[in-house]
């Protein structure tokens, strides 16, 4: 999932700067899930900006609405005829929504109200980590199904560098050493020599290095009048 | 094996013609300064000159910005001192690295060690975007395919001169998991590492462990295995090695050896104390390298004195390594 976390209230003040009226809009997907975006926190955030006003002594009017994903137009088309008055609609989805709903509705403006984090799972109960960069390159075959461009600091193909100690990544202590998980999980499958080739440089061309990326599915595309 | 140059060499450096005649080398550090004051360079350089080979010229060092490593590299040649540029995957990406090594090849360097790079996050500027689109068994594997093969990354021809670099890695033989390193070492050779300086070692028992693996894989016998030493300050810098350096294994006896080094030294006594403790951490490092010279595969030592260069010509001269040879 998409995992983010909600910024800061003076940060997203700022934000919404003189505007009166303000449209909280959640996504009831991956931002739910992740208790950053969902109705609860829309609900949540909408009273805390209530008193934020009455205490600056800035009138403003919330209200509150949530979508179940906000980033297919299907779900936020039916937010068009309501959206014009509002000065500001503060978006609790992940970045994608943000724009979804800016492109959608070019005559509104629609603030990020979270920051969008990573893609990844609840370790535990409140705990979240990453575990994929989108990199257009998926090398979990080989490394036992630990991603290092996700999970190593340095992004490493060929092993661990030198700062890996008792399992644990030089960055911070309590950050567990991408390779050493690799190289746990190789011995236990009895896979080490897929760690022993040397991996070449990777197609960074396939991951963001190569701009935005774009799916095109015909099968999948309906057919377009000529 | 790698194609050899007119010559029989790969690059022609001091540091190769040491290894290759068969003499146990000794390299150095020297750190580059956080200025624009070339004078810094000249200075370390003639402390190095004369009782080391080659010395390494480290590249923004735990992620702290410094003088560029080539830059730094030519004054130092130009005080008669042989450069072994550092370069990390941190900082640059396959294009910048290789305009650098041509650069490099072109004002003289030939040597060349290819790192990985500390962690930003260790430095002065850790909210910089970390490069690392090779990783440094690729950067190796370029370089080699640079000096050997005249192509670029891509596998365009260089038209012309290319790189014809001594090529060095690194290995620690402490960081873990363990029983990966040997075979990390070995990734090292095969992509085309003619030496290898490891971390600093304060720990011999575990790094004859690691050699005895290194000598059963044979790859004593594919590069050249250059042990890294240096001299302890103080009883506080051990420590503080032994329990925060990320990486490190510091025996427990360097550390009781440097606190009793100033005992019965009153604390406001800080330069007896200063004196004795220097004392003591050229000794052990002295008495380090003879017993890592009886180690089987160990080709060389590397000595890294940062900030304290006047302390490699005791150890060198101490260890009985000096006067330096020299081969034509």
């Amino acid at each position: 999932m998409i995992v983010g976390e909600q910024k800061p209230i003076a940060e997203i003040m700022k934000l919404l700067g003189d505007a009166q009226k303000v449209l909280i809009a959640g996504c009831g997907t991956c931002v739910t899930v992740c208790f950053a975006g969902g109705e609860k926190e829309v609900g949540i955030l909408a009273s805390a900006l209530r008193m934020m006003s009455k205490l600056e002594e800035h009138p403003m009017e919330v209200d509150e609405v949530t979508v179940q994903r906000q980033c297919e137009w299907e779900y936020i088309d039916p937010l068009a005829e309501r959206l014009g008055e509002y000065d500001a609609i503060l978006s609790l989805a992940c970045g994608i929504g943000v724009q979804a709903m800016n492109e959608r509705f070019p005559e509104s403006i629609t603030l990020p109200g979270l920051n969008t984090t990573f893609m990844g799972l609840p370790e535990e109960q409140g705990v979240w980590e990453e575990r994929c960069q989108a990199c257009g390159d998926c090398i979990l075959g080989i490394t036992g199904g630990i991603c290092p461009i996700a999970r190593c600091s340095k992004q490493l193909l060929n092993g661990p560098c030198g700062g890996s100690q008792n399992g644990m990544c030089e960055i911070d202590p309590d950050v567990p050493c991408a390779w050493q998980l690799i190289w746990e999980r190789a011995e236990k499958l009895g896979r080490i020599d897929n760690l022993l080739e040397i991996q070449p440089p990777k197609d960074w061309a396939k991951s963001r290095d190569g701009g935005p990326r774009k799916i095109v599915r015909e099968d999948l595309q309906l057919e377009k009048s000529e | 094996m790698a194609e050899e140059k007119g010559n029989g060499y790969k690059s022609g450096s001091n540091l190769e013609k040491i290894l290759r005649a068969g003499h146990f080398a000794v390299t150095g550090e020297l750190g580059p300064p956080q200025s624009a004051d070339g004078s810094v360079i000249r200075k370390k350089a003639n402390l190095l000159k004369g009782v080391t080979d080659a010395v390494n010229i480290t590249d923004n060092q735990t992620a702290i910005v410094r003088m560029s490593s080539i830059a730094s590299a030519v004054l130092a040649m130009q005080e008669d001192l042989e450069p072994i540029v550092q370069m990390t995957c941190r900082d640059r990406n396959r294009l910048a690295i290789q305009a650098d090594l041509l650069g490099a090849q072109a004002l003289g360097v030939r040597n060349l060690l290819c790192l990985t790079g500390d962690h930003q996050s260790f430095g002065n500027h850790p909210t910089a975007k970390n490069v690392h689109d090779l990783d440094s068994v690729q950067l190796i594997q370029m370089v080699k395919t640079m000096r050997d093969e005249s192509k670029f990354q891509c596998g365009d021809d260089i038209k012309g001169e290319s790189p014809s670099l001594f090529i060095g890695g690194a290995a620690n033989p402490f960081g873990d998991p363990f029983e990966f390193r040997p075979y990390r070492l070995a990734k090292k050779a095969v992509a085309g590492a003619d030496f290898i300086q490891t971390q600093l070692i304060y720990d011999i028992p575990r790094f004859r462990e690691y050699m005895k693996k290194v000598v059963d894989m044979g790859l004593h016998e594919k590069v050249y295995i250059l042990a890294g030493v240096g001299p302890i300050k103080s009883s506080g810098a051990a420590r503080y090695m032994r329990d925060n350096v990320p990486g490190m294994i510091v025996r427990d006896e360097y550390v009781d050896r440097m606190a009793a080094a100033i005992k019965g030294i009153p604390k406001e006594e800080k330069t007896a104390r200063r004196k004795a403790w220097r004392e003591t951490g050229i000794r052990i490092c002295i008495e380090q390298i003879q017993e890592i010279q009886e180690i089987e595969g160990v080709a060389g030592v590397h000595i890294m004195a940062i900030e304290w260069e006047e302390a490699v010509q005791p150890i060198v001269e101490g260890a009985g390594l000096f006067p330096r040879p020299t081969v034509e």
